[in-house]
């Protein structure tokens, strides 16, 4: 693919989420550079794209293999693909901070310049990250069962919930 | 936008929301119509069982007409992606319009407190007691090393943002804004226009807000926006006695201008009263202006925009309908206003 604003090869593929819809740049890399520094509002200063952190981070120019394998990641929780993340900038389930954790840490840090919390906490009710998985995980399995009509099976799913919930578990 | 509270000539209001998202549903981009509708059902009935939350008005805003949710999204009661999306969708408000409960946003939750003027400190004890009662009836998504979850990493943490609007029109007239925004940016802050994300700066009103989410606790970030707003207000108010000591007649010449289009237009887009206001704005708080209130422009601003227009007439305009409408209620505010002044001072 050809960079939109000359004849180079496109090496950067940006995502923008500042717009009401994303919108897809493909751009090589002096070209992404200088995207990526400009002033899109006339004067107001830009923010940090997530798209173009992501991009920096990845270092893609020389490892298309490894971004293609790395999109074809899929969480098993919820489905999104990191190719999806990738392209909207939203992730799909609490799950995939840890399914793509090694990828997204280091987003964060970019982000945020830290990865460890030191806000407030759920006073009541909080599971560990494994609880709230398998809450998703039965939460889907109750749908499949309640579609196949097995209600026996969707209303034993409901009491390991309800378990889960009440912190029995 | 009431026009009181403290700073309120410079910072309009001040507004602190929190994303949450439930443990048990996938985010809102992967959920099914299915799954939204039960996190919808789900949040509106534990929202009833809150002592003194059954009180909110509970609006479902993928069944209100479009003019409804502009109409919403002009009193920053909901966003405007939130009042386009698709899907099951509301929005819980209590009665003087400060607290709004947003479900099924980009988050399952995006709870809101603004107030008017400079006063986080309140906004966060709101909302704080808020999250706790929603908290108490519902599991929120939660890391024990990354905080609150959130759809988009740029929210991760405390899933807080803490923001102030500020009437900034010297530092605009100065060519001193620029300078403003690069000192912020360098300590973490955003700058944005009157309607969030992406929107140009309208009428001088310029929103500062946080962007790192993670690693600080809600205090030291509201600290950060508090502790630099004072700053930002005295470069306003010197930029304003510098433009009154020096070119005293030409701002006087430029404000009382756009006041006299405001009282005798007979059409006017949004853009243009949005900025003929933000003179007469700072008019009324350098006293070039005395017939007017700041809670009178503040309520102006508001109701001057295309959905007010179309409520208040009670039909739907299109734009030329719509500029002759805002002319038309702007004409007899401000009369009936300057009437009434000139009624005290007699």
């Amino acid at each position: 693919m050809k960079c939109q604003q000359c004849e180079k090869p496109a090496t950067f593929h940006i995502t923008e989420l500042t717009g009401e819809k994303p919108h897809e740049l493909h751009l090589c890399e002096q070209c992404a550079q200088s995207y990526l520094t400009q002033n899109p509002s006339g004067g107001m200063p830009i923010q940090p794209s997530l798209a173009g952190m992501l991009h920096h981070q990845l270092k893609v120019a020389d490892t298309a293999k490894e971004l293609a394998k790395l999109d074809e990641q899929v969480c098993p929780i919820c489905g999104i693909s990191f190719y999806e993340f990738r392209n909207q900038g939203r992730l799909g389930c609490p799950h995939d901070y840890t399914c793509f954790g090694s990828e997204l840490d280091p987003l964060i840090v970019n982000i945020h310049g830290d990865t460890q919390h030191s806000g407030k906490h759920p006073k009541h009710h909080h599971q560990s990250s494994q609880d709230q998985t398998r809450l998703i995980q039965l939460h889907n399995d109750m749908k499949a069962a309640i579609e196949k009509e097995d209600y026996e099976r969707a209303s034993q799913i409901r009491d390991e919930i309800r378990k889960i919930e009440e912190g029995e578990s | 936008m009431r026009g009181s509270g403290p700073e309120s000539d410079i910072v309009i209001s001040s507004r602190i929301r929190l994303a949450r998202n439930l443990a048990e549903f996938p985010f809102i981009r992967r959920c099914t119509p299915q799954d939204r509708k039960s996190i919808e059902k789900m949040v509106h009935d534990r929202l009833q069982a809150i002592p003194g939350f059954n009180t909110l008005y509970y609006l479902r805003v993928d069944e209100l007409p479009h003019v409804d949710r502009q109409f919403l999204t002009e009193r920053q009661l909901i966003s405007r992606e939130h009042a386009e999306a698709e899907g099951a969708r509301s929005v819980a408000i209590d009665n003087d319009e400060r607290l709004s409960v947003m479900i099924n946003e980009e988050d399952h939750l995006r709870i809101q407190v603004m107030k008017s003027g400079l006063d986080l400190h309140s906004a966060w004890q709101q909302i704080n007691e808020v999250d706790d009662q929603l908290e108490s009836k519902l599991s929120y998504a939660f890391h024990e090393r990354l905080g609150y979850l959130t759809a988009c990493p740029t929210n991760v943490g405390t899933g807080m943002r803490v923001s102030v609007m500020l009437h900034l029109p010297a530092l605009v007239i100065t060519n001193q804004i620029e300078k403003v925004f690069r000192s912020l940016q360098k300590i973490n802050l955003a700058v944005r226009g009157l309607y969030g994300e992406g929107s140009q700066a309208m009428g001088d009103f310029y929103q500062i807000s946080n962007q790192i989410t993670l690693g600080k606790s809600e205090e030291e970030l509201i600290g950060q926006v508090s502790g630099v707003v004072p700053m930002i207000i005295e470069y306003e108010r010197k930029a304003r006695d510098f433009l009154i000591t020096q070119n005293r007649e030409d701002l006087h010449d430029k404000i009382s201008r756009a006041y006299g289009i405001l009282c005798t237009a007979q059409t006017i887009s949004s853009e243009e009263t949005m900025h003929l206001l933000s003179s007469v704005r700072m008019g009324v708080n350098l006293g070039l202006i005395d017939d007017l209130a700041i809670s009178d422009i503040n309520k102006l601003f508001v109701e001057t925009q295309p959905a007010h227009l179309q409520k208040l007439r009670g039909n739907e305009l299109d734009t030329a309908g719509r500029n002759i409408e805002r002319a038309l209620y702007l004409r007899r505010y401000l009369q009936d206003r300057g009437k009434e002044h000139r009624d005290e001072r007699n």
